[in-house]
C-alpha cells in the first residue's frame, strides 16, 4: 500500500487518471486524489463534471485512458479481482433488483463475495437491523419507499465488510429526513468502523457536513482540494451584502465602500452591492455610517459565513446552481 | 469453480424471477395451445391438396409449434437484461468479483427449463388434440435439443442487441421484424413442395427450417437420420456464432462506460 508524505497509508491513489470517450469526450482530465485510510473524502461538483466516471474508473467498471490508480493497494487495471473484492460501492443509479426481497439481494451480494451460510445469515441479519429494514426484508423491493431502497443499496455495499466504501450521490432524490438519517450512517460507518469512503455529491451542504477532505470538481478537473474549513478560509471572510433602496446612485456607494477600506471585491448587480470584510459584523456600523454621510439609503444588510458555493464560484467562476442548471440543459439537448 | 457456483446462484435469481410473474408463466404456457388450436383448425385442409404429405395437420404442426414458442421467447430474452441494465444491476455485479459469463449463463439455463416444459406441455396436449408421435424418446429429445440451440442462438442475439442499442423499442421491433418472418419462411405451416421456388431456396438457409427438419424429422415414421444430424450439426455452428457475438456485444458495452 502507497503511503503519503505524512506517512499516513492510502486507501486511493490516484494519478493523473484520464477518461476519454469515444468521438472525444473527455469526461475526466487528468484527475490526482490521495486518500488516506479512515477518512471521507468528498468529490463535490455539479451533474456531468466527471465525477462519476471516475467512481467508475476506481471501481473497475470502466478503464482509464490515461493515468493510474491504486484502489486499497491494488492496480485498478492489472489487480481487478483483487480491488472488485476490497471495494464496496453505491453506485448513483440504484442496483437493488425490485423482483427480489431485501434480503434476497443481499444473499445473492454475499454469495457473489464468496460467503455462505451462517457466516452470511448473520451478516444479512445485522445489516437489515442497521439498517432498519428488519421488518420489511422479507417484503419484495418494489414496495419499498426511495428511501428505504437507498439504504438497502448501501448494505449491498456492505455486506463483505469491503475496505474502501464508494457513495456516488447517495443522497440524491430523498426527502430531508431520510437525507438526514443516510449522513447519520454515514458518520457512523467512518467513524466506528474506520471504513475509508469516496463520497461524491452535488450538494454543497452533504460535503461540508460528511467529509474531512474535499476536491471540488468542474469539467473534468480537480479546481481545489482540501478541508471544508482551509478552502472556505481561502475566502478570506464574510460576505456582506447590501441592498439599497430604490434610487440609489450605486456607483457612490460602492466608492464609499471601497474608498474608507470597508469592504473588497465589491461587485454591483442592480440594487445589490456585493463585498468582503474579514469581520464582516464589525464592518457593518462604519459601513452604514459611513454610506448614510454620503446620502446613500440602505435597505438592508445581510452578513454572511462563506460558504462552499463561494468557494466554487471563485474557483470555477459561476455559481453552483448555474452550473447545474447548464448541466441539465446539456442532457436535456442531447436527448 | 467459483464459476459454476455464480452461474447456480445467477440461475436461482433469473428463476425466481420467472415464476413471480404469474401472469407471464400462464402465458408462456397457454399461448402455445392457443396457436395448436388455432392454426390447426385455420390450415386444416391443406392435407388435402396433393403433395402436401402429410394427413394428420396436427401432427405436421406440433413441432412447429415447439420450435416457434421456444424461440419467440427468446427473442424478448434481451428485455430482461435491459431491465437490470437500466436499473444499475448489471453495473452492481460487474464491480462485484462474480463471473462476467455467469450473468448471461444463468438466464440461458432458465430459459431451456422454460422451453423443456412448454414442450412437454404442447407435445402432451397435441397428443390430445389428436397428433402421433414415432420415436418418442429419441424424436423427441431430437426436437428439444434443436429447439434449444435455435434458442440460444437467438436469445443470445437479443442479449447482445439490448447491450448494444439499450432501447426496449428497437428489441421489440427486431422481434417482430426478423422472427416473424423466419417462421413463415420455414415448413411451419406449409409443406416444401408447395411454396413458391424462390421461397424453397430462403428455407434452405433458414435456421428455423433447420430445427424444423431435425425436430420434425426425428419424430416422424421413419427419420432420415442423415439430414437430422446434419441440420443439428448447422443449429450448433449458429449458436456459436451467436455466444461469440453476445460476447463482443458484452465487452463492447464494458468499453463504452
Amino acid at each position: 500500500m502507497t503511503r503519503s508524505t505524512a506517512g499516513e497509508r492510502l486507501a486511493i491513489d490516484a494519478r493523473e487518471l484520464v477518461k476519454t470517450y469515444k468521438g472525444g469526450v473527455q469526461a475526466v482530465r487528468g484527475v490526482s486524489l490521495r486518500i488516506p485510510e479512515g477518512t471521507v473524502f468528498g468529490l463535490l461538483g455539479p451533474n456531468g463534471a466527471g465525477k462519476s466516471t471516475i467512481v467508475r474508473m476506481l471501481t473497475t467498471l470502466s478503464s482509464p485512458t490515461g493515468g493510474g490508480a491504486s484502489v486499497a493497494g491494488f492496480d485498478i487495471v492489472r489487480q481487478q479481482r483483487q480491488v472488485r473484492r476490497a471495494i464496496g460501492c453505491v453506485a448513483q443509479n440504484s442496483g437493488v433488483d425490485v423482483q427480489a426481497t431485501g434480503r434476497e439481494n443481499l444473499l445473492l451480494q454475499g454469495r457473489v463475495y464468496g460467503m455462505r451460510g451462517a457466516e452470511l445469515d448473520r451478516r444479512v441479519d445485522e445489516l437489515l437491523l442497521r439498517f432498519g429494514l428488519g421488518e420489511v426484508g422479507k417484503r419484495f423491493v418494489k414496495t419499498y419507499s426511495g428511501g428505504m431502497k437507498r439504504k438497502l443499496d448501501v448494505a449491498l455495499g456492505l455486506v463483505h465488510a469491503p475496505r474502501v466504501l464508494f457513495l456516488d450521490e447517495p443522497t440524491t432524490g430523498l426527502d430531508p429526513e431520510a437525507r438526514s438519517e443516510m449522513w447519520e450512517q454515514i458518520r457512523e460507518l467512518a467513524w466506528d468502523q474506520g471504513l475509508t469512503i469516496l463520497l461524491t455529491t452535488h450538494y454543497l451542504e452533504e460535503a461540508d457536513q460528511l467529509a474531512r477532505n474535499l476536491a471540488i470538481v468542474d469539467q473534468g478537473q480537480i479546481v481545489t482540494e482540501g478541508t471544508p474549513d482551509e478552502l472556505k478560509a481561502q475566502l478570506q471572510g464574510d460576505a456582506v451584502t447590501l441592498e439599497l433602496a430604490g434610487g440609489t446612485d450605486t456607483d457612490t456607494a460602492k466608492s464609499v465602500a471601497l474608498e474608507h477600506d470597508l469592504l473588497s471585491d465589491v461587485a454591483v448587480d442592480g440594487l445589490t452591492l456585493r463585498g468582503r470584510s474579514p469581520d464582516g459584523a464589525g464592518a457593518v456600523p462604519a459601513l452604514l455610517a459611513a454610506l448614510e454621510s454620503a446620502e446613500v439609503t440602505v435597505a438592508s444588510v445581510t452578513v454572511a459565513r462563506p460558504s462552499l458555493d463561494d468557494v466554487y464560484l471563485r474557483y470555477t467562476g459561476r455559481s453552483f446552481t448555474a452550473a447545474e442548471q447548464a448541466a441539465a440543459q446539456a442532457t436535456e439537448e442531447k436527448k | 469453480m467459483t464459476f459454476l457456483a455464480d452461474t447456480w446462484y445467477m440461475t436461482g435469481r433469473a428463476f425466481r424471477a420467472f415464476l413471480r410473474q404469474p401472469m407471464y408463466v400462464a402465458f408462456t404456457l397457454i399461448q402455445p395451445m392457443i396457436w395448436l388450436l388455432l392454426f390447426g383448425q385455420l390450415f386444416k385442409s391443406v392435407t388435402e391438396i396433393p403433395g402436401f404429405g402429410a394427413s394428420n395437420y396436427e401432427t405436421y404442426l406440433v413441432p412447429s409449434i415447439v420450435v416457434m414458442s421456444g424461440f419467440f421467447g427468446a427473442g424478448w430474452g434481451g428485455m430482461a437484461i435491459l431491465d437490470d441494465l437500466t436499473r444499475g444491476v448489471l453495473d452492481r455485479f460487474l464491480i462485484s468479483p462474480v463471473s462476467r459469463s455467469s450473468l448471461i449463463l444463468g438466464r440461458l439455463v432458465v430459459q431451456v427449463l422454460s422451453i423443456v416444459i412448454q414442450a412437454i406441455i404442447i407435445l402432451l396436449f397435441g397428443a390430445a388434440v389428436g397428433a402421433s408421435y414415432h420415436h418418442l424418446v429419441l424424436g423427441v429429445l431430437v426436437l428439444m435439443v434443436a429447439t434449444n440451440l435455435l434458442a440460444t442462438s437467438i436469445g443470445a442475439l437479443s442479449y447482445g442487441l439490448a447491450l448494444l442499442v439499450r432501447r426496449e423499442e428497437s428489441i421489440i421491433a427486431a422481434s417482430n421484424f426478423i422472427l416473424l418472418p423466419l417462421q413463415f419462411m420455414s415448413t411451419g405451416f406449409m409443406a416444401l413442395v408447395l411454396m413458391p421456388h424462390w421461397m424453397q431456396d430462403i428455407t434452405r438457409y433458414n435456421p428455423v427450417n433447420w430445427t424444423l427438419v431435425a425436430g420434425r424429422g426425428a419424430l416422424g415414421a421413419s427419420p432420415d437420420w442423415g439430414p437430422i444430424f446434419e441440420n443439428l450439426g448447422y443449429l450448433a455452428v449458429l449458436m456459436v456464432i451467436c455466444a461469440w457475438v453476445s460476447t463482443r456485444a458484452f465487452r463492447s458495452y464494458q468499453r463504452s462506460m
